[in-house]
């Protein structure tokens, strides 16, 4: 192993930053964790370091395009669907063994399942949900999503190796340019813990929490047949599709599509809502959205509170205008 | 077959988010307190469910906290469960959490942990993972579906745009989240019932934060909505596009 870290120089703690993918895709949130761990890297004068498990089909250069310098890479069948245990002994291994002094994963259901195993590990305090970047003035201190989204707590991390699991979306999937050196490495794999008995993906449609515009239904629409409007529009704005607590408990619609307090929390550039009131929990799974439409036929719908922009009016008549509208912009 | 389920104490979904003391502790006066709803509809309820398919489960439940925790606990064992550990003391910190649990979790040598996929107030989701590492257990993260046969489970967990069904052999952590179970109100003789069982408080292992809230902030106000009349749909396109530049 190359010897990257310089341990007499404290300032020079490498960033490492765990690159998921899936069916040999890496996966979007990735990309911004990689630009968010490079953030970190330039912060402390450092290399960002990437570590992929499993075979992956794309590119990994292009992990340069985020700040990355070098891609490890380390290629195993068993490593294609996540393991929490064994990949948590493996990526601490790797820590270990790189000697980073920062890891970075997303928030998402791998990072969710692998990260705090990590932590454990390396005896490494984990921020999970983190927003931005660490504030170094004193100590090590990360904001990170707390009750919800309702507010947010700054989280002093005291160990020497730090672990953070970034919120998707709360960064930006910033690029530069560059290119990564990619090394092959060699670790020890661990047996599985748990058997794959079957995976079912949801094809076509893109996912809730990847999705960059979200159109979200709720009571308002009176019944899951009319979600044909939902759908027009989504697909015109190549958006994912949501819905509120009710609707989902009526089981108008598939408990995937959730959003809010006690389901799926997104933080999509656009979120579209319509006939949702805007109920406290709702807007906690929500309210991290850069930009909230609300279209509602009351006009005292709590919703229009939360919201930047906001139609009063029935659905049944606004959406599908919208959708004609956002189609003959779209042609222009 | 031994069961254990982590509880922890949560203000209610409606609770209005405020701090004190310089923004540094949470304003808990009047706020009314809630089991985890992810610990209580998922978690616990599904730990119900497989008592009672199987009335030889002996079924624990745990939190980690104050005496402030006990009502909160009582509730829980209004719905069910043998009788509940609490061990007593206090931290922000998922690592010390799950320290305390994985002590606890040690002695009693448990098949299968439970716990919600997050709490709704610290959102660590965290607890869960730590501990599995702790116990070198398997750990299956945001369960939608679990199927006892025998020593072995079926787990149907989320996966980034779909699931996936896992196998695995006790003992397991697993966290819990929509899908596990379905909610449950106490009936008054679980209410009664629970009056009477055992809650044990134990003192914590010694062990040390490694994370720290410093302060806490609030998100900033919005500006204020602007409206656009329903026969107007191309104005709402053209500020979505030019001003918040989002198509």
């Amino acid at each position: 192993m190359p010897n990257i870290f310089h341990s007499k120089n404290k300032k020079n703690m490498s960033v490492l930053i765990f690159i998921d993918q899936s069916d040999g895709h890496l996966k979007k949130a990735s990309f911004e964790a990689a630009a968010y761990g490079a953030a970190i890297a330039k912060q402390f004068n450092t290399n960002a370091l990437a570590l992929v498990l499993g075979n992956v089909a794309d590119d990994l250069t292009q992990l340069g395009n985020y700040g990355i310098s070098k891609v490890y890479q380390a290629q195993n069948d068993s490593f294609n669907h996540v393991d929490a245990l064994v990949f948590a002994q493996v990526i601490a291994a790797v820590v270990k063994q790189l000697e980073a002094s920062v890891v970075v994963f997303s928030h998402t259901q791998t990072g969710k399942a692998v990260a705090p195993g990590v932590a454990v590990q390396l005896k490494a305090g984990l921020v999970a949900g983190a927003c931005a970047l660490p504030d170094t003035t004193n100590g090590f201190v990360v904001k990170k999503t707390v009750f919800s989204g309702k507010a947010f707590a700054l989280v002093n991390i005291t160990t020497p190796i730090k672990v953070i699991t970034l919120n998707p979306n709360s960064f930006g999937v910033q690029t530069t340019t560059g290119n990564a050196t990619v090394e092959a490495l060699d670790v020890e794999v661990p047996a599985a813990s748990v058997k794959i008995l079957a995976t079912n993906k949801v094809s076509g449609e893109v996912p809730l929490s990847e999705a960059d515009i979200v159109v979200s239904g709720g009571r308002g629409l009176k019944g899951p047949e009319n979600w044909g409007m939902i759908e027009d529009l989504a697909h015109v704005l190549h958006a994912a599709t949501a819905c509120s607590r009710p609707v989902a408990d009526a089981h108008w619609r598939p408990h995937h599509e959730h959003v809010g307090q006690t389901g799926v929390q997104i933080a999509p550039n656009l979120y579209i809502a319509i006939g949702i009131s805007g109920a406290i929990q709702h807007l906690a799974g929500v309210n991290r959205s850069k930009t909230i439409v609300v279209i509602n036929k009351d006009p005292e719908a709590p919703f229009f509170k939360a919201a930047d922009y906001g139609i009063v009016g029935d659905a049944f008549e606004v959406v599908p205008k919208l959708t004609a509208a956002i189609k003959e912009m779209r042609s222009k | 077959m031994k069961i254990l389920v982590c509880i922890s104490k949560t203000p209610d979904t409606t609770a209005k988010i405020a701090f004190k003391n310089n923004n540094t502790q949470f304003e808990d006066a009047g706020v009314q307190w809630i089991i985890n709803p992810y610990d209580e509809w998922y978690a616990l309820i599904k730990a119900i469910e497989l008592k009672e398919k199987d009335p030889s489960v002996i079924l624990h439940l745990i939190t980690v906290g104050g005496a402030d925790c006990d009502v909160i606990i009582r509730k829980a064992l209004a719905l069910g469960g043998d009788e509940a550990i609490r061990v007593d003391t206090e931290s922000d910190d998922s690592y010390v959490i799950a320290t305390q649990i994985a002590a606890v979790a040690k002695e009693g040598s448990y098949d299968l942990i439970f716990t919600g996929k997050e709490t709704i107030d610290y959102n660590g989701s965290a607890v869960g993972g730590m501990l599995a590492e702790m116990l070198q257990m398997p750990y299956i993260a945001l369960a939608t579906q679990f199927e006892l046969n025998g020593s072995q489970a079926k787990v149907t967990r989320e996966i980034e745009g779909g699931e996936e069904v896992d196998e695995v052999t006790l003992p397991a952590v697993i966290s819990c989240q929509k899908g596990m179970a379905e909610q449950r109100i106490p009936n008054m003789r679980g209410i009664m019932a629970a009056r009477t069982k055992p809650l044990k408080v134990v003192a914590p292992v010694a062990t040390e934060a490694l994370t720290h809230i410093v302060q806490y902030e609030l998100p900033p106000a919005k500006a204020g909505v602007k409206l656009v009349t329903a026969d107007d749909v191309a104005t709402l396109v053209k500020l979505l596009h030019e001003e918040a530049k989002v198509i």
